[in-house]
């Protein structure tokens, strides 16, 4: 076999995990079809008993937790609603395992094309169901995986993480799957380490496989030296994380008592579910981009998304970023295909652009805004009349809402430093509410180095002096002109980052909900 | 002339009328041998309140007024007891809630 294969995907669950890659396969094994109808209706009712018996077993060696899915799963099964489709289609002449499997995609599908992350997610317990019914039809045992192996396939029912012994580690790595997953939850509360939407792999994986579910991605056919670093890096995950969790419950200060916000970025309002919001300070980005699927999303639907986050977070605030889409975030339908991306018609350029999509927006937000602390950032300003622009349009939009006598407000209006235009010359937007520093974009743009280009990667880094020093000239810019700065970018999580970010004089970070508590016992070693 | 009742309440339940909360709540529903339906407008679609599938299939979110109506035997009391449910918020409280 070639040299290491690296997947990217999205952490679930965070932790490490070395182990034989195991694969989750589907049901295979060949139904014999019997003589008669009845028999047939015979053999579905005795596999739905067999099935409904071993989620009772399963839930008598579980926590409350997963006795709740399971109880859910065992309601599903008992419910004529379910199974009365597959008995009628067997009194119509089909086999037993047909009409099951037919009954229950039927119903599958009504659940993955659901526009709610957590209704989406109900699809892989629907899938067990199915699966658990069709094993016990054609009596196809499991196969039983390794101690620590790392389960991988398309996603894993909830019954066979429940029914698999972690004791001695493991982990979980999906080509699809879902953090909103039963699964996701049962493995964060256990402590499992799992990492979802690796997509299709290249080629077929095999052997010893390195899990890292603290940033998402697995690799396969590992180096010596790659080995020994994920060892290091495991040891310290377990370590900072013991020590992490003292921290989360408080607020965050540095060694000598400066205190530091630390609110969590978000990309799905569904995000939120998990966290208490007691932990942080706020969402210090809400990303919109989830919104912009397959289709444009309609006032409605965005009002409601960012109307959850607002009554989440209370009176602290919730910093929403219109859309970021162009870059290497395409959105079909909106954005424009070019030679260039990251230097083209992104953020509020394409906004700007597109001025019908961009209002919609604005009027969602402005309605949003009477349900909590709303703050809006536009991103990708270069120069102050973009945001001279956007402003003016809110306040369009805000005249036209109340004409018609809609409930709104104006929430404060502010700006990412991204483009280093605006991190060299801040003073010509003195007259905005809040600046956020978008280290990623800020970083690839100082240091011309695509963020998404493997081969430049070792010149991506916020602490490169240069990079370093236009946050300090913003932060103190701020300081002196009474404008909040603050940082949403990858560095404000990064251990290995936040001390530099403190010194240049940054006191409100805002970071991935999984790094809360880590970035937090960070700042409490920095002595600034 | 059997007995008939109707009332409407809101979801405050973090992720709505799903999995567990609609375990409980179609469980309390069989209990009583009125003939029970939820919808999530005045003017349907109804719902079976006793099937799981039923009232999963109403996809209700969090803020949701819920309407559910009752027919026969005990009716008052079923939409009693089934408002009463999504009103504690269907005894989860925050236990749901996990920290990050």
């Amino acid at each position: 076999m070639s040299g290491p294969l690296k997947l990217t995907g999205i952490s679930a669950s965070a932790g490490y995990a070395e182990g034989p890659l195991f694969y989750l396969e589907p049901v295979a094994a060949r139904y014999a079809r019997k003589a008669t109808a009845a028999d047939e209706t015979a053999a579905l009712e005795a596999a739905i008993g067999v099935a409904a018996a071993r989620l009772a077993g399963l839930m008598e060696t579980t926590n409350e937790e997963a006795a709740g899915i399971l109880e859910f799963q065992v309601a599903m099964l008992e419910d004529d609603a379910l199974t009365g489709p597959a008995f009628a289609a067997i009194d119509a002449g089909q086999p037993a395992d047909m009409a099951w499997r037919q009954a229950l995609d039927a119903e599958i599908a009504g659940y993955e094309t659901s526009d709610q992350d957590y209704f989406r997610a109900r699809a892989a317990d629907m899938r067990d169901i199915r699966d658990q019914v069709l094993r016990a039809l054609t009596e196809d045992g499991e196969v039983v995986a390794p101690a620590g192996a790392i389960f991988y396939g398309e996603d894993i029912a909830p019954t066979r993480f429940l029914e698999t012994d972690w004791s001695s580690g493991g982990g979980i790595a999906l080509k699809a799957g879902s953090a909103a997953s039963h699964v996701a939850m049962l493995a964060r509360s256990r402590g499992v380490p799992m990492v979802v939407g690796l997509g299709a792999s290249p080629a077929h994986l095999a052997g010893i496989a390195l899990l890292d579910a603290e940033h998402g991605g697995i690799v396969l056919s590992p180096s010596k030296a790659e080995i020994e670093a994920f060892r290091r890096s495991s040891s310290s995950f377990a370590a900072r994380r013991d020590q992490a969790e003292t921290y989360l419950a408080r607020p965050a200060a540095t060694k000598a008592g400066t205190a530091v916000r630390v609110q969590v970025n978000i990309a799905d309002p569904s995000d939120v579910d998990g966290i208490d919001i007691s932990t942080c300070d706020g969402v210090g980005l809400m990303r919109t981009e989830f919104l912009f699927g397959k289709t444009l999303p309609d006032e409605e639907t965005q009002y409601l998304a960012y109307r959850k986050v607002l009554e989440w977070a209370g009176d602290k605030p919730v910093t929403i970023r219109t859309v970021d889409a162009g870059g290497d975030k395409p959105v079909p339908g909106f954005t424009v295909e070019e030679g260039n991306p990251f230097l083209g018609l992104r953020g509020i350029r394409l906004s700007l652009a597109r001025l019908e999509v961009f209002r919609v927006q604005i009027r969602a937000l402005l309605r949003a805004a009477m349900y909590g602390n709303l703050k809006v950032m536009f991103p990708m300003i270069a120069v102050m009349d973009e945001y001279q622009r956007a402003t003016a349009l809110f306040a369009e939009e805000q005249a036209g809402l109340s004409a018609r006598g809609v409930a709104s407000k104006m929430p404060p209006l502010g700006i990412m430093v991204e483009v280093p235009s605006v991190a060299i010359a801040p003073e010509a937007f003195s007259a905005i509410a809040f600046f956020s520093i978008g280290s990623n974009d800020l970083t690839q743009y100082v240091m011309a180095a695509a963020r998404d280009n493997a081969s430049v990667a070792h010149l991506n880094s916020v602490r490169h002096p240069a990079v370093l020093r236009l946050i300090a000239s913003v932060a103190a810019f701020g300081q002196a002109n009474k404008i909040p700065v603050s940082l949403c970018g990858d560095a404000g999580g990064d251990p290995a980052s936040i001390p530099a970010l403190l010194e240049a004089g940054l006191r409100d970070l805002s970071v991935v909900p999984a790094q809360l508590a880590m970035a937090k016992a960070a700042i409490a070693d920095v002595s600034v | 002339m059997s007995a008939s009742a109707e009332a409407t309440v809101l979801i405050t339940h973090e992720v709505g009328l799903h999995a567990r909360p609609s375990v409980k709540f179609t469980k309390l529903a069989k209990t009583f041998s009125a003939e029970i339906e939820v919808a999530l407008a005045a003017n349907g679609p109804w719902f079976d309140a006793k099937s799981i599938v039923k009232v999963m299939a109403a996809k209700a979110p969090k803020g949701t007024m819920l309407h559910i109506r009752a027919k026969g035997d005990g009716a008052g009391e079923a939409v009693g007891a089934l408002v009463e449910l999504v009103r504690r918020d269907f005894d989860e409280g925050a236990d749901h809630v996990r920290t990050a």
